[in-house]
């Protein structure tokens, strides 16, 4: 009864303010509008700067499973077995001709075999793999450490992005001006989670899940982790490429950061 | 003066009484939340429909997910919606499984055109709105629940031991939609006490389950994923605790329309509220 107050004019003026939060809905305006985007990004923005905040203290791990957690079956996702002649080239040699090319700004731009990726410092993990569509998988992965790779060819001052090239393209029919490419920034780059993955499930990688090479950022969303690499680049901003949105689904609307 | 039947107590005619039931805070942070409940349930079910069916554990079960809807191409190219439940499938064509899209034409879809945002298939804008009433949503309620426990609100939804006893007798109340008058329709009774200390709980356990859906978050706070048995399971929870509030608001509106639509409808948007008169 403590609430049973008289009706109070300042009390109605206080609901009336509030309601100024209503057009924030959108709901009658067109749903794409660049106004409507606009709003919508800022949560976007605030999402990652959260997220972001939340992980930095720590350099927080992924969680790791034991083997009993790998899944029986791990679902092939985006391209499975991309179609251009160069990629099936490789393929046919069993990858023995491929190489990965580091490049862009870096002190010293490499080409490096699959022999040359074992010999770097790896690591092995059991993690789980979320996909953007809901789904979950375990499996292992073990790749050669992404920060044991930039610390050889020597980061400049200016890169910001990595950002990797692929071989696939998930346009129907398949383009190869419009490959599958995938950035990420410094921070999930020198994460020792993050690695170019060339087995999995104790296995060499199979093409359904991006022979030879995958990236691995474990504490993201699978569409960042890019399958076929061919190529990686430092880089000191992603707007020039593409779209400018940072990633194949990004150019499509997801997010950047993948977070959640 | 009104006409007093021999049997009613003799009583005068009062001014009705008229008092402010919810503050202005309550009453926005009611509207506040109703409005992203229904945003975050419709882009959800946008998103839900990018993987329709519900999994229990760390990872997916592709072949057989205990809840799943689907869709069967028939012999003549027609499609018929399936909806599969601990192993039991139902035809749900036209509703879940396979339904018009927004062109009207039959196809694939977890949940109807009409209940999702966008209506037509696009997973990243459903995403964007999402996330972006459940900040919303998160902010309001941290406000909701910091005025209930600063402003000492909370008892107004804890349940008293005689509150307890008088559970089946309120249940046959509402059976008969008596609904109490006097002072006694300003208190919550024990129902109303447990249904919105209940929502209260909901809406916690729904954006938990749905920040562990996360893999940064899981980084940050690896005792989330535990908690709810794996990401899939908190997948499940979300889902659950999302219907739990459908069927929340579903009763609540049928209960507002019942207990007097008008004065329910103005106390919880200017605050005023008459007070029904004691007994006939």
């Amino acid at each position: 009864m403590s609430r049973a107050l008289l009706m109070s004019r300042r009390s109605l003026l206080r609901g009336l303010a509030a309601g100024g939060l209503l057009p924030l809905s959108g709901c009658s305006l067109d749903s794409r509008s660049p106004a409507v985007m606009n709003v919508l990004d800022r949560a976007e923005a605030l999402t990652e700067a959260a997220q972001r905040a939340l992980l930095a203290p720590r350099r927080a791990l992924a969680r790791e499973y034991p083997p009993g957690a790998i899944t029986p079956y791990f679902k092939p996702n985006g391209s499975t077995d991309p179609e251009n002649p160069g990629y099936v080239a490789l393929r046919r040699s069993g990858f023995a001709d491929w190489m990965l090319e580091v490049g862009g700004l870096v002190e010293h731009p490499m080409k490096l075999s699959l022999a040359d990726l074992r010999a770097l410092p790896s690591r092995s993990q059991i993690t789980r793999h979320d996909c953007v569509e809901g789904w979950s998988c375990i499996g292992q992965w073990k790749g050669a450490k992404l920060s044991a790779l930039l610390a050889a060819a020597g980061l400049k001052p200016q890169a910001r992005f990595i950002a990797f090239f692929c071989a696939d393209s998930l346009d129907d029919p398949p383009n190869d001006n419009d490959r599958y490419y995938e950035t990420i920034d410094l921070i999930d780059a020198l994460h020792p989670q993050t690695i170019l993955a060339y087995e999995m499930n104790y296995a060499p990688l199979k093409v359904e899940h991006g022979a030879p090479l995958r990236l691995r950022v474990e504490r993201q969303l699978g569409y960042k982790m890019a399958k076929y690499v061919m190529r990686i680049e430092a880089i000191d901003s992603f707007a020039g490429l593409h779209d400018g949105r940072g990633g194949y689904w990004e150019d499509r609307g997801y997010e950047w950061y993948a977070g959640i | 003066m009104a006409s007093i039947s021999s049997t009613s107590p003799a009583r005068t005619v009062a001014v009705p009484r008229v008092v402010v039931r919810h503050s202005g805070l309550v009453r926005v942070c009611h509207w506040v939340n109703a409005l992203c409940f229904f945003m975050l349930l419709m882009s959800g079910l946008q998103i839900f429909n990018a993987r329709p069916g519900l999994s229990w554990g760390q990872a997916t079960q592709f072949k057989n997910p205990f809840f799943s809807f689907s869709a069967r191409q028939n012999d003549d190219g027609s499609l018929t919606g399936v909806t599969t439940l601990f192993g039991r499938s139902f035809d749900t064509t036209g509703v879940f499984g396979a339904s018009p899209g927004p062109d009207g034409e039959m196809e694939e879809r977890g949940f109807p055109a009409w209940a999702t945002l966008p209506a037509e298939q696009d997973l990243a804008m459903g995403r964007r709105w999402h996330f972006f009433f459940a900040w919303l949503l998160v902010l309001n309620g941290l406000v909701y629940v910091g005025n209930l426990l600063i402003g000492r609100h909370l008892r107004d939804l804890l349940p008293t031991r005689s509150d307890l006893k008088a559970i089946p007798r309120t249940v046959l109340d509402h059976a008969r939609l008596r609904f109490p008058r006097g002072d006694a329709a300003l208190r919550y009774n024990v129902l109303q006490k447990l249904a919105y200390l209940s929502v209260v709980i909901a809406f916690a356990v729904l954006v938990l389950a749905g920040l562990t859906m996360s893999p940064a978050i899981d980084s940050a706070f690896p005792w989330l994923v535990p908690l709810f048995h794996g990401r899939q399971s908190a997948r499940t929870v979300h889902f659950v605790m999302a219907s739990y509030l459908v069927a929340f608001v579903a009763v609540h509106i049928v209960m507002v329309l019942l207990s007097g639509v008008f004065n329910n409808m103005r106390s919880m948007i200017t605050g005023r509220y008459r007070i029904p008169e004691e007994a006939r």
